[in-house]
């Protein structure tokens, strides 16, 4: 086998990016040099899953020496390949730069990666998903092993409750208990679930690890079928990610040929086999009882708990589910032990947690980092910071169900407690940035309109309340809220999150309430001076003008205006016409010396 | 005296194949709506009337399943599906403004969300999951990520072009 390997990303982010291109082009080069002898093609490319630093993409690793090339063209693939593979010699114009601006060769070492800790992605870009062998490689299916020829289900599930590990699609509750009270459970048949119906907007880990370890996924899964009893699993994935499904359906061909999934698996006389349910967009079904009815094939209407689905899920049977990432734990549990895992992390909150991290920040993707991390590690020296020296306004965690964290909680360790205490969550892992032209009453308006749709309409509270407070956002965003609005908003906010039947209604009020805690003033200016802050709301801004003092008249915001509102001469100031203009904000982001407001 | 197939005869057997595909179960009845989309690009109503006869359902519940899913339409969509990106990343990115451009640009009026002559249907769509390149627009199945309303009219207008060709 070459030593050498050259991994292009190709997960959803990079694949935008044009990575295909990049690898049609090294192909053709390869050739071209003669080179497929010392570099055969297919043992050699990759195509590996999402590493993570998106907003670099596309990027190729070239191993074994962990040279890291990101945001490349077509061109650059000719000098990495006359230079790099030809001569030994790395490319370091195409290198990606630290914050001290020195190139950087070793992609562990770049600023997007260094401070991270990768247990859940420890795989994802590094291996080629469609290939079995690469996972075995990286003692793929070792820990299935270990667990069906070494390992009693009792001690498999003291080893998942001693790691102290807890669900990471967003309640936190201990993963080992789930475990046992399923095992505990009476019935002649079990299921094991995978929820991988990721629907909160801002949130992609699950996605990224589906596409890129799936077999990561299949091996906990059938550890969990082995420790609670059961012979039959389900993943359900979001019909919004095909690749995932394309890949996971593949890995679960190749597990079944391999015998790592079906009959006699490590000739144990255990069986377990996988099914894929894709879901069909209803954000609701993310939540464990509606999920069930939805592989059901019904309507994805949650169920009053109790009955939990521990005792009475899929078909009434006892039923164990859990999210893609907290699965993506627990092989490497079972292979490096408890005491390991426990060791990372906080108190209360043990390992590490994925984020999604988006919106106004240098470097957006992917990123794993022990519980505990600040937001500043994660925003500032991992992701770069906010990009035009802009000022850090708030982050949102959690999605529709989370809260926003205001600058001076920058520097809280972030675990489930710690976010929860300040009226946030960790939930599943999305993060989003936003700078001092996010609007905090547009996000919370932005959120209830999303769960309002969302909100399956079963139980009252979440039915009819979300489209009460949506409205009255509604109404303060455009210049009509009136006194005493801030007061409804609470009171509406306590009564669903109270009353609603399940996790939907429950916490869909928490982005108003949150915004409420730490932006109060924010509210006040819209309803009482008719004024946004972050001049975002568009019928209270009017109209944008453009600074004659400070326009360069490079005419980009013309350029970019959508209904052509602005006009003017090159190297003179431009001027919007306010009759035209529909206030969307394309100018103000484009202009690059602020002149616009 | 044969008799002939009548046009709905034919025009059901792709159905009958997809439901006896699933073995007619009705916790497959997501997974069989969503081949017929796949072959019918919607739901049209007398299939769905078919399906939960077929399937000794009422039609109760199979309407009830296919208005329930965002992915499920029971109107024809255009040849080519434009979808953008409403997740918290994209929103803040300027997936509205992006969304309002697409709109304007294939001439789509107040309250329609296909073009008259079927080509293109433009909608919002929960989080891709592509928020490191927000914001999103796809078409059909191709990403297209960190979108200006500029660049995706030029994408459009290479699409409307190929149309006028044909």
């Amino acid at each position: 086998m070459a030593n050498k390997e050259i991994l292009i990303c190709t997960g959803t982010g990079c694949l935008s990016s044009g990575a295909e291109d990049i690898e049609a082009r090294l192909v053709e080069l390869l050739k071209q040099h003669d080179l497929e002898k010392e570099y055969p093609v297919k043992e050699v490319i990759k195509k590996t899953g999402c590493l993570g630093p998106c907003s670099l993409g596309p990027t190729m690793i070239i191993m074994p020496e962990k040279t890291f090339y990101g945001r490349l063209q077509v061109s650059d693939v000719e000098i990495i390949v006359e230079e790099h593979l030809m001569k030994g010699e790395v490319v370091s114009s195409l290198l990606t730069e630290d914050s001290h601006h020195h190139p950087i060769e070793d992609y562990t070492q770049i600023d997007f990666m260094k401070g991270q800790m990768r247990i859940a992605l420890r795989n994802t870009g590094l291996l080629d998903p469609n290939s079995i062998n690469d996972y075995i490689a990286k003692d793929g299916y070792k820990a299935l092993h270990k667990v069906l020829t070494e390992m009693s289900q009792e001690q498999v599930i003291e080893e998942i409750k001693t790691s102290q590990l807890r669900g990471r699609g967003g309640a936190g509750f201990p993963t080992g208990l789930k475990w046992e009270f399923t095992r505990k459970a009476v019935g002649d048949q079990k299921y094991v679930v995978c929820n991988a119906d990721e629907g909160d907007p801002g949130a992609f880990m699950d996605r990224s690890i589906l596409e890129g370890d799936p077999h990561s996924i299949i091996e906990a899964m059938t550890i969990a079928g082995y420790s609670v009893g059961a012979g039959q699993g389900y993943v359900y994935v979001r019909a919004e990610y095909p690749l995932a499904v394309k890949n996971l359906s593949l890995a679960i061909e190749d597990a079944r040929l391999a015998g790592y999934l079906g009959e006699d698996i490590f000739n144990t006389g255990f069986k377990f086999d996988l099914e894929i349910r894709v879901g069909a967009g209803a954000f609701v079904c993310g939540e464990e009882t509606a999920l069930i009815a939805s592989i059901e094939g019904e309507r994805g209407q949650p169920r009053p708990k109790p009955p939990f689905p521990a005792n009475s899920g899929l078909w009434g049977k006892p039923t164990l589910i859990n999210n893609v990432e907290t699965y993506a734990n627990i092989v490497p549990i079972i292979l490096q032990g408890s005491s390991w895992f426990n060791s990372i992390g906080t108190e209360t909150s043990k390992g590490t947690k994925v984020f999604a991290i988006a919106g106004d920040v240098n470097q957006t993707g992917l990123i794993e980092v022990p519980m505990g991390t600040t937001l500043r590690e994660i925003i500032f020296d991992i992701a770069g910071g906010i990009p035009g020296g802009r000022e850090f306004k708030a982050a949102q965690t959690g999605g529709p169900s989370g809260g926003t964290i205001p600058p001076e909680y920058l520097d809280l360790p972030i675990d489930y407690e710690s976010l929860k205490k300040i009226g946030a969550i960790v939930g599943s892992g999305g993060l989003i940035v936003m700078d001092d032209r996010s609007c905090m009453v547009d996000v919370a308006r932005y959120f209830l309109d999303f769960t309002q749709d969302e909100s399956c309409g079963k139980c009252i509270p979440c039915r009819i309340g979300t489209k009460r407070m949506l409205e009255i956002l509604e109404r303060i965003t455009i210049g009509e809220g009136q006194s005493g609005d801030i007061d409804r908003l609470i009171s509406l906010g306590n009564t669903i999150k109270e009353t609603s039947l399940c996790g939907l209604g429950q916490t869909a009020p928490n982005p108003v309430l949150s915004t409420l805690q730490f932006f109060r003033d924010e509210y006040e200016t819209h309803i009482n001076e008719k004024n946004c802050p972050a001049r975002h709301c568009k019928a209270l801004v009017g109209s944008y003008t453009i600074d004659p003092e400070k326009c360069v008249g490079c005419g980009l915001c013309a350029k970019k205006c959508p209904v052509e509102a602005i006009k003017g001469e090159k190297k003179q100031p431009y001027k919007i016409n306010s009759d035209k203009c529909t206030v969307c904000g394309v100018c103000v982001t484009t202009c690059p010396v602020d002149a616009i407001s | 005296m044969a008799v002939a197939i009548s046009a709905s005869q034919r025009k059901f057997e792709r159905v009958n194949e997809i439901i006896q595909k699933h073995n007619g179960k009705k916790s497959a009845l997501i997974a069989i709506l969503q081949e017929i989309q796949e072959e019918y690009r919607y739901l049209p109503e007398e299939i769905l009337t078919y399906v939960a006869t077929a399937m000794d359902l009422s039609p109760a519940t199979v309407f009830g399943v296919a208005t329930f899913y965002a992915q499920f339409s029971l109107e024809p969509k255009g040849k080519y599906i434009i979808k953008v990106c409403d997740g918290t990343a994209c929103h803040v990115r300027g997936s509205g403004p992006l969304y309002k451009s697409i709109r304007k640009k294939v001439g789509l009026q107040d309250g329609k969300f296909t073009t008259e002559d079927m080509n293109f249907t433009v909608e919002t769509v929960s989080c891709l999951g592509a928020c490191g390149l927000a914001p999103v627009v796809t078409i059909n199945e191709k990403v297209y990520g960190q979108m200006t309303p500029e660049g995706i009219e030029i994408i459009i207008e290479k699409l409307m072009g190929k149309e006028d060709n044909q």
